[in-house]
């Protein structure tokens, strides 16, 4: 999910660039050197999960994850979320640079998020582990849907019809999404839960 | 997910990196904030000028500007329709806006511009320049290391992904719209971080023990030359006099 080029205002792209670099700079203090590579192989591995098609009836619907990656490293997962939006940039040519700071902003702030929300019930208990997976999940795609919205309705109120249709359609993504990351995270927590705690400042 | 853009001889490639991402930012910004179709459409014949400046092959560049023609064909049919300001016909009960199809001709010409300029100017190079030509222009180093080794590791953890799909696969997995297909798929995603995180500890452990300096050095030497100033002038001149022209229209 992200905004292509040459949609958004000045005002809504510099803000955008601006929040971006605010909130790298917080993520990379978070991060030493020690934890760089662990980092960059989630990194790494939040863009190929993002190659990952999931079937939703008769249409198949691409996995975000951002909300695993948010609950794995917290904060550092803006810097994560952030390298592997220039990746797909470099690789895909999925947007270019005038709207990297904005789209950073749509997937890796509600990632940042839902680690704060819902980070302290994992682990807690089985039911516990997958209904905060769960609502990371659909929260972090909820967020995301509703930041692009008001990204776009920030440039011009015109967009309001599109963006509220964007965050209709995106409803079944959410389920779906908060279903896999609910999974996921009762899996990690049962087969490696160090990958969990690890780095994790709480 | 290959990039092939990146190794060539023609003149772009040749070029210092940092010229390429300094004029890359400077006019992509340039474009995105013009106000009218006609100075978009210059930003968008530079863009074209560009890529052939950088033997750009349409064949290459076809797969991946495809995802944006997709995206513009949607703006198309959705910004004329749900716009409420200059109705200039009633099509079946649509009200067909002069505003939304202006916007939509905007976005088509600007999108275009900027994603060409971004793939002549910074996808020809490879990434290690990349991260170099970064760290020289002060982008902190931790976000350097991080583009560089996650650019690494991406193509090892996709094959890791393979082999997990193609394991489900032989043990009859078959995807579908139910409970049992997510929660494979969200188990083989957790495997994906499992593996990627024991190989970080793996990779680390080997890089310190290879007197990792917290630093990667490339080998690309890129000879200083009088074509990377004239370069440079000559599309800050670009940018500079189409965005005068953009303002100076605005303001009359």
């Amino acid at each position: 999910m992200h905004i292509s080029e040459g949609v958004l205002s000045a005002p809504v792209l510099v803000t955008g660039a601006a929040v971006t670099a605010g909130f790298t700079w917080l993520g990379l203090k978070r991060i030493d050197y020690d934890q760089m590579v662990h980092v960059a192989i989630l990194a790494s591995a939040f863009f190929v999960a993002s190659l990952i098609h999931v079937n939703i009836g008769p249409s198949s619907v691409h996995l975000i994850l951002n909300g695993v990656v948010g609950l794995l490293l917290g904060m550092a997962a803006f810097p994560a979320i952030l390298t592997a939006l220039v990746l797909q940039a470099l690789l895909f040519q999925y947007g270019g640079l005038t709207a990297l700071g904005v789209n950073a902003i749509i997937m890796a702030l509600p990632a940042v998020m839902v680690h704060y929300l819902f980070g302290a019930m994992v682990g807690k208990s089985a039911a516990m582990t997958f209904t905060a997976g769960f609502l990371s999940g659909l929260v972090s795609v909820l967020l995301s849907c509703i930041l692009l919205g008001a990204s776009l309705w920030a440039t011009d109120a015109q967009f309001l019809k599109t963006s509220l249709a964007i965050i209709t359609a995106h409803v079944p993504v959410m389920i779906v999404e908060g279903i896999v990351t609910g999974f996921c995270i009762s899996f990690l927590v049962r087969v490696y839960p160090e990958i969990l705690f690890k780095g994790n400042r709480r | 997910m290959d990039n092939p853009f990146e190794s060539g001889t023609s003149f772009l490639h040749g070029l210092d990196p940092r010229i390429r991402i300094m004029c890359a930012v400077f006019l992509s910004f340039a474009a995105a904030l013009s106000h009218y179709p006609q100075v978009a459409g210059a930003y968008l014949i530079l863009g074209m000028g560009l890529v052939r400046l950088g033997r750009i092959s349409w064949q290459n560049l076809k797969p991946r500007v495809k995802p944006l023609l997709w995206f513009l064909v949607m703006i198309w049919i959705f910004l004329p329709l749900t716009f409420s300001q200059e109705i200039i016909a009633n099509i079946g009960g649509l009200n067909l806006s002069m505003a939304g199809i202006r916007l939509s001709i905007m976005i088509t010409l600007k999108s275009l511009a900027i994603v060409l300029m971004f793939t002549a100017l910074i996808a020809t190079m490879p990434m290690a320049s990349l991260g170099k030509a970064m760290h020289q222009l002060h982008v902190p180093d931790k976000l350097v290391f991080l583009l560089l080794m996650t650019y690494r590791y991406v193509f090892v953890i996709q094959e890791e992904y393979l082999r997990l799909l193609r394991a489900a696969r032989f043990r009859g997995f078959s995807p579908g719209t139910n409970l049992h297909s997510y929660r494979t798929y969200a188990y083989l995603a957790g495997m994906l971080f499992v593996r990627a995180s024991m190989r970080a500890r793996r990779v680390h452990q080997a890089m310190l023990c290879r007197g990792f300096d917290r630093r990667f050095y490339t080998l690309d030497v890129y000879s200083p030359n009088r074509w990377n100033l004239l370069f440079f002038i000559a599309m800050l001149g670009a940018g500079f006099g189409i965005t005068l022209i953009d303002m100076l229209w605005m303001y009359s």
